[in-house]
């Protein structure tokens, strides 16, 4: 199973857990990223290549399934504005190894930061903009999966 | 014609998210490109004036910033990305 999708709504946590449940490995591995309400942030504002966003999470998924024995992958990925507390991404894997769920999980969030074409904008109470940095040490987490 | 897409703050300097350029020699990179534009001066010199701190991608595939543009249809230039 492989399910991918770049959208703009919510999406249901549990039920994603459950379709890579129902797969029959016995082992789910999740990681779900959420909008952070720290120093007067009132809103994350994602932008993202349309053209490219899709076929590039593709890219990766089938990178870590090549990778690691897998029986599903999903991928949720939004855009747009979102708010404290909001869901920002998702990425569930499914093995009939713990190891494999595990690492994969943790490739594929490390991927998508350093590899997938989004950009965040952070809007501040005092209604101050600012572009997200990428930081070097997520360039790192991602290059180390390729040693 | 090439035509260039701009994101996030590149974008924003710039004033547009794509336009429609001349297309360049062959031989051109993405980097030469980027100097092209920015001597435009005004936001493009302000969007494009540091190409270190400039990523790409030709035909929506990231490629390095001195890569050749030969027959690409869509060059995109952006900052480094901040997905996840």
């Amino acid at each position: 199973m492989k399910r991918i999708s770049i959208q703009t709504g919510d999406f249901d946590v549990a039920s994603e857990l459950a379709a890579l449940e129902a797969l029959g490995g016995g082992g789910v591995a999740s990681f779900t990223g959420v909008v952070r309400g720290e120093g007067g942030l009132i809103a994350l504002e994602l932008e993202h290549y349309p053209a490219m966003t899709q076929a590039q999470v593709e890219r990766i998924v089938e990178d870590a399934m090549a990778r690691w024995p897998l029986l599903g992958v999903s991928v949720i990925h939004r855009f747009g504005r979102l708010e404290p507390g909001a869901r920002i991404v998702f990425v569930g894997t499914a093995s009939r190894h713990r190891t494999a769920a595990l690492e994969s999980c943790a490739f594929l969030i490390d991927w998508l930061k350093s590899h997938a074409p989004f950009w965040k904008k952070e809007h501040f109470a005092d209604g101050a903009t600012a572009w997200v940095e990428a930081r070097a040490e997520d360039d790192a987490k991602a290059k180390g999966w390729s040693a | 014609m090439v035509t260039i897409v701009y994101f996030a703050w590149v974008r924003e300097a710039i004033g547009r998210d794509e336009e429609q350029v001349e297309r360049p020699a062959s031989d051109t990179t993405v980097a030469d490109l980027i100097a092209m534009l920015a001597a435009r001066g005004g936001g493009y010199a302000q969007g494009l004036g540091d190409a270190t701190r400039l990523r790409a991608a030709i035909d929506q595939r990231f490629v390095p910033i001195d890569t050749v543009i030969g027959d690409a249809r869509e060059v995109a230039i952006f900052p480094p990305v901040t997905g996840g």
